[in-house]
Order: C-alpha cells, then sequence, then structure tokens
C-alpha cells in the first residue's frame, strides 16, 4: 500500500522532467496530529495555537519556496492508537510533505514506524530520549530530553551540596519517563534517591506522599518530575507542610500557568526551563533572545498570553522545517530529509540546534534549559 | 415465560433449528441467511472501493472491532450482563502477545495463544465471584476489574513500557512477516465471519435460548431449569478470550500498544457499539462497530466541537432510536414491507 | 501519631469531596435509577462556572450561588432533554445517553473556557492551620463542613418536606407513588435538578484546592460511583460513608504502604466487598431491581 499518485500525471511529469511531486502552484503540505485535548492538552493546546499562528505568518510573507504552505491538523486527544490513524491519514490521504507533531512520547512512538516505513520526514514534539536515541533515519524532534532536564537539575543540586534528594512524580507518560530518566543518572552527579513517591495524574492532593517524603531526616532537597496541574498541587501542599528542604521541579511546569496557580507557595522553586520562559532577562548577546522575542512578541499579540515552552517546541519544529525545505530547495522527502539533518546553527527558543546523522535533536545543554528560581512571582536566572 | 417464547428485537427473531421458516421475508431478515450474505459480500467488495495505508487502516480497525463487539453483544445484549471492563480482556490479550513475541521471542501464534489463554484463565477464575452480582453491582465490578488491569499494565513500566505503551515486533508467521494491509485485512475479514457463524449457531443453538431467557428474567431462566450460572460464565469467558485474541493481533497490526486500549474509555466505547448497533442483534454489533470507528474520522471538521459533537450523537441516537439502529430500521422495512 | 493525623486529615477531605459525587449519584439513581456518568461533569461545571463568574469582576459569594444555580440548571437540562425524551429507553440505553451528555459538558467546557486548568483563592484565605503537627488548609473545613450541611439538609429534606417524601416514596416504588398521585416527572426534575447543584457545590468549594480543568469529572466520577456502589446504590448513609472510606483508605495507602498503587485500592476494595457483599455495605439485600 504505498503512496499512489495519479499513473498519468507522474508519467507525464517524467516526460517533462519535472519531479512528480512539488509543481510550482502544488501547496507544500505541512500535517499535524496533537493531543490539543486530553491529558496531554496543556502541552498540545499551546502547540496547535502555535502552528495555527505561524502558518499563517509564513503565508503572509510569500510562503515557502515561492509555494503557500497548507497545513492540515488532527487532535489525537492524546491517544497513541488515534495518533497513529492520524498519522496515516496525514501520510496517505493528505499527502503531507512533512509532519510536525506527536506532543506525547506515547503518541510519537505509536507512529514512528509509520514514518520509518513511509519515509516522510517527522519532527516530534515529544520530550523522551527514546525518540531519537536509537536514532530513526526519518525521525527528528526538537524538545530538550527529559534525561537531559534531569541532568540540569542534578548538577544543580551538586553545587548546592544536595546529596540526597526525594524524588515525586506523575504516573503519567510524562512524570513516568521523567522518574526514570531521574533515576538513570543521578549516580553521575553523585547522588541518591532516598524517597521515590507517585501520584496519578488526576490527584488532588499529594500531602500524604510529601508527609512521607517530610518523615525522612536523610532527605536534602525533594524533585517532582511531572506536568499539568498536580506540580502545581504538590508545590502548595509543599509550602503547607512548611517542609523547609529546597524544592526543585522540572521543565514540564515551564509556564505562567504554573506561577498562577501555585502562587506564593512557588517562592524558591528551582527548575531548569526553555530560554522562551526568560527571553525578557535574556542578556542581548544571547544566541535564544533574538527568536525568542519575535515568537513572544507574536503570539502575545494574537492570544494576549505568554507562550509556554511547549508551545515552543512546535515554533522550533515549523521553522527548521521550512529552513530545511528552502535549503533543499524541493519538497522530495529525501531531500528535506537530508536537510533536515544537516541542520546547524539554527538559533531557536529552545536553543542552538546542530543536527547531525548521530543526533536527531541536536540540542546541547549549554544553549537550551536555564536553570531559574522563582522569586516574586516571577522566573529569575541563577547565576553559576 | 418460557424460554423459547422471548421475543428479542432484531435480527435475533428466532430462526431456531426446528423452528417454522414462515416467509422468505424471514429468511431475508434472518442474522442466519440474511445477515450472513449481507456482511460476506460486504466484506468481498470493500478493498475494490478503499485504497490507501489510511482507508484500509480504518477498514482494518472496523474489523477488528466488529469481532470483539459480536462476542461481547453476546454477553451485554443477549444475557444481559453489563461489562464496563471488557477493554481490559483486548488491552492484557495485547500486552501478554506483545511482551511474549517481541521481549521473550516467542513464536507469533504462541504468543498470541499464551496471550488469549491468559485471559481466558482470568475471566474463568473471577466469572463466578462477578457473574453472582446484579445490574450496576455487576457493572462495578467489571470496571474495578478493568482498572485493576489498566493499572498495573500503566504501573509495570519495567515489564510494559509504562504509559507511553511499548512497541510491538510485527506478526511473523512460517518466517513471513505481515506488513500488507491488504493481507491483515483478509485474515481479519475471515476472523470475522467465523466469529459471526459462531455466533449465530450459539444463538440459535439451546444455550442461546438460555442466554436470552437469562436476559428476559433470571428467575424464569432458573425455573425452566437452565443452568443460569454455567452459561453465563461460559459467555463471559468466551468474550473476553475473544476481546484478547483480537487485542493481540491489533498490537501486531499496529505495532504498538498502550494501556489506553485497555482503559476504562475504550470500555465504555466498546458497549456503546453494542447498544448503538443494536443489543442482541449481530448485524447490529458490525454497524455499530463500523459507524463508531468511523465517527470520529467524520468529526474531524468541527475541530474543537468534536467532542461536543460527539457526545450529541450519542444522546440524539439513543433518545431517537433506544433500540439500536439496526433493530430499528430493521422493524422499519418490515412495517413498510408489511 | 503527627502522621497518622494528616494521613486522616487528608484522607477527610479528598473522601468528603469523593462522598459529595456519591450523593449526586444516588439522588439519580433513587429517583430514576441510572448511573448518571456525568455527575463527575456537573462538578466540572461548578468549579468552572464560579472561576469565569469571577474573573468577569462578580463577587465571590454571589458567584459561588450563580455557579451552584448553573450546576442545578444543567442537571435539570440533562433530564429535560436527555432523559425525558428517551421514555422507552432501559437502563443501558439511558447510561449511554448520560454518557453522551458528559463528553458533551466536556466539549462545552473546551469551546467555552479552553483546555488549562484555574483556581481561585480560598473562602476565608489560603494561610494553612497547623495544630498537633497537622497541617490543614482553611478549605478544607469549608470542604468538611459544607458536606455535613449537606448530609443533614437532604435528611431534612427527605424526612420533613413533601417533596422530599415523594422523592423518596418513588424511589422505593415508582408504580405505587404514581397511584398515590405523586408526580414523578416533577420528582425526577429534582432529582436531577439537585445532582447538579449537589455535583456544583462540590465544584465550587473543591477548586481552591484542587483547581478545576475541563475534563476534571472524568476520574472524579469515576471515584464518586465507586464510592457510591461501596456503600450501596441509593444509600445515603452509604454514599458518604463510602466515599470517607475510599478517601480515608488512599491517603494511608500513600502514606503507609507505597502509593505506586493507591489508585488501585479503590477498585480492588470495590471487588473484595463486592465478592462478600454482593450490595455493598449499606445496600438493600436480596432485592433485584430489573
Amino acid at each position: 500500500m504505498m503512496k499512489k499518485t495519479l499513473p498519468v500525471a507522474a508519467l507525464a511529469a517524467a516526460m517533462i522532467g519535472l519531479p512528480a511531486q512539488g509543481m510550482a502552484d502544488d501547496p507544500v503540505r505541512i500535517g499535524s496530529f496533537l493531543s490539543a485535548s486530553g491529558p496531554a492538552s496543556y502541552l498540545g493546546d499551546p502547540q496547535r495555537n502555535t502552528l495555527r499562528l505561524f502558518v499563517d505568518k509564513i503565508n503572509e510573507d510569500g510562503g515557502v519556496l515561492g509555494r503557500d504552505v497548507e497545513w492540515q491538523y488532527y487532535d489525537d486527544h492524546g491517544e497513541a492508537g488515534q495518533a497513529r490513524t492520524f498519522a496515516r491519514r496525514l501520510i496517505a490521504q493528505d499527502q503531507s510533505d512533512i509532519v510536525i507533531g506527536g506532543t506525547t512520547t506515547g503518541a510519537t512512538m505509536a507512529a514512528v514506524e509509520l514514518f520509518q516505513r513511509q519515509e516522510t520526514p517527522f519532527i516530534s514534539l515529544a520530550g523522551a530520549v527514546v525518540v531519537v536515541d536509537p536514532v530513526k533515519e526519518w525521525v527528528f524532534k526538537t524538545p530538550e530530553t527529559d534525561r537531559m532536564a534531569a541532568r540540569q537539575v542534578f548538577a544543580d543540586m551538586e553545587r548546592r551540596g544536595i546529596t540526597k534528594v526525594g524524588l515525586i512524580s506523575g504516573t503519567g507518560g510524562f512524570g513516568a519517563s521523567g522518574r526514570e530518566q531521574a533515576r538513570d543518572v543521578a549516580d553521575e552527579f553523585g547522588i541518591e534517591i532516598v524517597m521515590d513517591e507517585t501520584y496519578s495524574p488526576d490527584d488532588s492532593d499529594m500531602t500524604a506522599q510529601l508527609t512521607r517524603i517530610r518523615g525522612n531526616e536523610d532527605v536534602e532537597a525533594i524533585f517532582n518530575f511531572d506536568f499539568g496541574q498536580a506540580p502545581a498541587i504538590v508545590t502548595r501542599n509543599y509550602a503547607n507542610l512548611g517542609i523547609d528542604r529546597p524544592l526543585y521541579q522540572s521543565h514540564g511546569v515551564a509556564s505562567e500557568g504554573f506561577l498562577e496557580l501555585a502562587g506564593s507557595a512557588a517562592e524558591g522553586v528551582r527548575l531548569p526551563v526553555s530560554p522562551i520562559l526568560v527571553a525578557d532577562i535574556l542578556p542581548e548577546d544571547d544566541p535564544q533572545k533574538a527568536p525568542s522575542m519575535d515568537y513572544l512578541e507574536a503570539y502575545e499579540a494574537e492570544y494576549e498570553e505568554r507562550p509556554s515552552a511547549f508551545g515552543g517546541y512546535a515554533y522550533d519544529a515549523l521553522m527548521i522545517a521550512v529552513d530545511a525545505i528552502e535549503r533543499a530547495g524541493t519538497t522530495d522527502p529525501h531531500a528535506v530529509r537530508d536537510a533536515l539533518e544537516s541542520t546547524s546553527d539554527f538559533d531557536g527558543v529552545t536553543g542552538t540546534f546542530n543536527m547531525t546523522p548521530e543526533d536527531h535533536m541536536g540540542l546541547d545543554i549549554e544553549t537550551s534549559f536555564r536553570m531559574v528560581e522563582i522569586k516574586d512571582g516571577t522566573w529569575s536566572l541563577i547565576e553559576d | 415465560m418460557s424460554a423459547n417464547s422471548v421475543e428479542t428485537t432484531g435480527d435475533a427473531v428466532a430462526l431456531a433449528p426446528g423452528a417454522r421458516v414462515q416467509t422468505w421475508k424471514d429468511v431475508v431478515f434472518s442474522a442466519r441467511y440474511g445477515g450472513f450474505a449481507a456482511l460476506v459480500v460486504a466484506l468481498l467488495i470493500t478493498p475494490l472501493f478503499i485504497d490507501g495505508l489510511y482507508q484500509f487502516d480504518m477498514a482494518i480497525l472496523v474489523l477488528i472491532n466488529a469481532t470483539v463487539v459480536i462476542a461481547l453483544n453476546l454477553l451485554v445484549g443477549y444475557a444481559g450482563q453489563v461489562s464496563l471492563g471488557h477493554a481490559a480482556f483486548f488491552g492484557l490479550g495485547g500486552y501478554g502477545t506483545a511482551i511474549l513475541a517481541t521481549q521473550h521471542d516467542w513464536p507469533a501464534l504462541l504468543a498470541l495463544a499464551a496471550g488469549v489463554g491468559l485471559v481466558v484463565l482470568i475471566a474463568a477464575v473471577m466469572a463466578r465471584p462477578i457473574l453472582r452480582l446484579k445490574g450496576y453491582y455487576l457493572a462495578m465490578a467489571t470496571l474495578g476489574l478493568g482498572m485493576i488491569i489498566y493499572l498495573i499494565l500503566t504501573q509495570e513500566s519495567w515489564l510494559t513500557g509504562g504509559p507511553d505503551g511499548m512497541s510491538v515486533a510485527p506478526l511473523e508467521v512460517f518466517g513471513y512477516t505481515v506488513f500488507d494491509e491488504l493481507v491483515w485485512y483478509w485474515v481479519l475479514a475471515a476472523i470475522l465471519v467465523l466469529m459471526y457463524w459462531i455466533a449465530v449457531n450459539i444463538t440459535d443453538s439451546p444455550v442461546g435460548r438460555a442466554l436470552r431467557a437469562l436476559h428476559g428474567s433470571e428467575v424464569a431462566a432458573d425455573n425452566s431449569g437452565i443452568n443460569v450460572n454455567h452459561y453465563k460464565s461460559l459467555v463471559f469467558v468466551l468474550s473476553a478470550g475473544v476481546a484478547a485474541l483480537m487485542g493481540g493481533l491489533y498490537a501486531f497490526y499496529s505495532g504498538f500498544i498502550t494501556p489506553s486500549q485497555a482503559g476504562f474509555m475504550h470500555s465504555i466505547e466498546l458497549v456503546v457499539m453494542v447498544v448503538l448497533g443494536g443489543m442482541a442483534s449481530l448485524v447490529g454489533a458490525v454497524v455499530g462497530a463500523l459507524l463508531l470507528t468511523l465517527l470520529p474520522q467524520y468529526l474531524v471538521v468541527f475541530a474543537e466541537y468534536e467532542w461536543l459533537m460527539y457526545g450529541l450523537v450519542l444522546m440524539l441516537v439513543m433518545i431517537f432510536m433506544p433500540k439500536g439502529l439496526v433493530p430499528t430500521l430493521h422493524g422499519l422495512i418490515r412495517r413498510v414491507l408489511g | 501519631m503527627g502522621e497518622f493525623l494528616q494521613y486522616l486529615v487528608t484522607g477527610i477531605t479528598i473522601g468528603s469531596t469523593f462522598a459529595l459525587v456519591a450523593l449526586g449519584f444516588c439522588l439519580v439513581y433513587n429517583a430514576s435509577h441510572v448511573i448518571n456518568f456525568a455527575q463527575g461533569d456537573f462538578v466540572m461545571v461548578g468549579g468552572m462556572s464560579a472561576v469565569f463568574i469571577m474573573a468577569a469582576g462578580v463577587p465571590m459569594a454571589l458567584a459561588l450561588l450563580l455557579a451552584v444555580g448553573i450546576g442545578g440548571l444543567t442537571g435539570v437540562l440533562l433530564y429535560k432533554g436527555g432523559i425525558q425524551p428517551a421514555k422507552n429507553a432501559d437502563a443501558i440505553q439511558l447510561i449511554i445517553i448520560t454518557v453522551g451528555a458528559a463528553l458533551f459538558l466536556r466539549g462545552v467546557a473546551q469551546v467555552l473556557w479552553g483546555t488549562g486548568y484555574f483556581s481561585m483563592p480560598g473562602f476565608t484565605g489560603d494561610a494553612p492551620i497547623r495544630f498537633l503537627g497537622v497541617v490543614m488548609v482553611p478549605q478544607s473545613l469549608w470542604v468538611i463542613g459544607v458536606t455535613v450541611a449537606i448530609v443533614v439538609a437532604l435528611g431534612l429534606f427527605f424526612t420533613r418536606t413533601r417533596l422530599g417524601k415523594a422523592v423518596l416514596a418513588t424511589s422505593y416504588n415508582s408504580d405505587a407513588a404514581k397511584l398515590m398521585g405523586i408526580d414523578t416527572s416533577v420528582v425526577l426534575l429534582v432529582s436531577f435538578g439537585l445532582a447538579g447543584a449537589l455535583g456544583a457545590v462540590a465544584g465550587v468549594i473543591m477548586t481552591p484546592i484542587t483547581f478545576t480543568h475541563y475534563e476534571m469529572g472524568v476520574m472524579l466520577g469515576l471515584k464518586g460511583f465507586v464510592a457510591a456502589v461501596l456503600g450501596g446504590l441509593g444509600s445515603f448513609v452509604g454514599a458518604v460513608a463510602g466515599g470517607l472510606i475510599l478517601g480515608i483508605t488512599e491517603a494511608m495507602m500513600a502514606g503507609y504502604i507505597s502509593s505506586d498503587y493507591k489508585d488501585a485500592v479503590a477498585f480492588v476494595l470495590i471487588l473484595l466487598i463486592l465478592f462478600f457483599m454482593p450490595s455493598g455495605l449499606f445496600g438493600q439485600r436480596g432485592v433485584e431491581r430489573v
């Protein structure tokens, strides 16, 4: 069941020396499947907003390769099965030239085999390492990995002389994967995880788990790995319990929403965030300053709210895709894939991307995550 | 009330062996003849009208769901035992098969058999205590069992890959790797036809009559000398086993499985397919699976209004066709024909 | 000891919210023998309405009342638009109608308010109260207090008012109630309205602690259903007991054993209880409702 173009059209195209796809009046087709509703809507909703807005902007500015961009989007509700079906629909029915999507790791991994088999370039918006490790020929991603986030947090703890940590994470995909990575890399920083608690993503109170952690005298800091509303509840419960040991969060809470929900309880919380979150206070010479301000201003003007790091992943994916298509000079999948793989020194809002055949994410720790502390209700950079 | 006087709606209108075949209409509208012929013809000609990766994918998902729903309809529609945890059997079958085939390199068919065997065992052990319960208590118990299985699949990530799911090696039978959608289509179509045929024979057999009597009234069924518990358990185990088999095949086909396949919403979806298509109607089961599998694909045009529309469709169908689509249309046509 | 009390307080707070949802299940079940899968979504409607009415500048107390009113109205509309027109439907069809209604309500909330999480301040501040080594937010007292007040009010309603007695009579025997001249459609209307309002009350008192979200009704509805069946469907005492047992067991499990299988506790508990007491803790035994 291969992609089919009309045989006659293909023949005609071959005769006059044109590639079968990508005739001048054809639009550039970008497809997306996102978890804009469902348990991961916290991530997927800003991603949809971002793509919707910036595809329009690209078209206003003359499109890509002089052709219009046509954006087809489906909401997979955070269901891997749905994601798989929509990925097929995008490839076979909508003839997408490139696909940007897969908000969650589950949704991405359910579709990966398909992109490999159908040879369609795919940029994933999911966090877990497994998306690009081992490297898959047709699969790329823009978000930092949860492994990197764990490393950033532990490195900061190491600087403060913390060696024993109480871990608390959600049992959803994001939290579970983060928990695994955190346990995996703790050793590298001489850190021991002495408590390891979980809660379900819909829980409304984590006081019991935190009381348990508080009861362990060895715990020197608490690390909460999750996204959505639950970390805000953890933060509030932590403050109410009057726990005097520092609290770390992951990049999963990197949005203004967290500051609002957690309120004053979030004071002093430390976490790694994408540069986009701190765009305002980045120094002028920071490579992420300019792209971040562009994204921030356009997004705020349209939606009257500050963008989150998750929307930033989609922004970077779109811009990298456009850049690759422009450099390839065609939408031929092999050419686009090769161009994606040779993306270098690309300053995005998540970091500076340097893709290689061995690295389909291409982010380094220096330009991507910034450690921040929440002070006076907003992010402030930690100087190290 | 004696067992064979129980009139059920839809195509289940008894054409039991020995019953007098009345008119050509009875034959045309019976599940055994008319329904069966329609199903076979539809399955044979469908590949002529569909093309490509996506359309075959939809067809394959319909076949999988329809097979599960026929078996579930025996339990819910005929025996009147509502299960709100059936997806867990589907998911457990899928995971059992996937883990053995992918992580332990078992031959595919052996892994599939083991996955089904595991579920059949669990269902057989749980059948007695669960089916002792009535009405909503039964529904709650099946929901509870389903949730426990779902939580284990989510929690034991060393084995199952956790909430993000796990990749499954492709189906390999006798050294031949099945990737082609058309092959999958024919294999699953054959399984559906087989399932349909088995179900027709069950519903027409003494067991089937016993089941329908059960739905009518357990007390009546008891009095007529039918071993109620035995048949309830039988059908429970059968429907669980079929769900597990299809779960295993789904895992192979899709190459990926997540715990949500075993989740509460999937269970509800399966029951909705049964009721929307028509309780105690085998053709209804197929139609219900077809419509509810395809519906979300059509609703995408509503974008953010998708859930709202989905909920509305469910409500409207149930309000205006409480008997389900097929029995309602069936009744309508027969009335027109006189 | 301090830890035990902490788990207990936590459990009672969560348990109270389960109890309120379970009471909503009970009300509807008694009047119509329907399990209303939209009960959790009534909670969402209450919480979301309160947040957005307040955001529009309406004073808190008034906003809360309006939100409860909207919840009640939602219940009435569900009855008028979904349950009443389906006169000939059996229990299972009615259940699916409520599932449809739940998805519909979620869909409406998604369109109106988006998919974000929202919070509001506690009724009497957010400064934690500490005593005997136990920490709680003032809102927990509100949750527990309102739950108690509602249980008392419902008790009075069913024993002291004509309408309440009519509802009760209908739940015991709908046909006999009709013969006695009770208009059962009014009873149903009142029950659905009350269930909606009750859900909304749960929503507004919970939101300062748990936040609100267009999909919050899914898990809450499930836990509330478990609590209602645990106590014995239709029993108000049972619903409250079921909710509290569930909340406290979960907190103790998370505190003393492991939080990994905290959610499974509810379902293991319900299976065990049903195996030994097939009609729940406070359910009527030997009554088969067909």
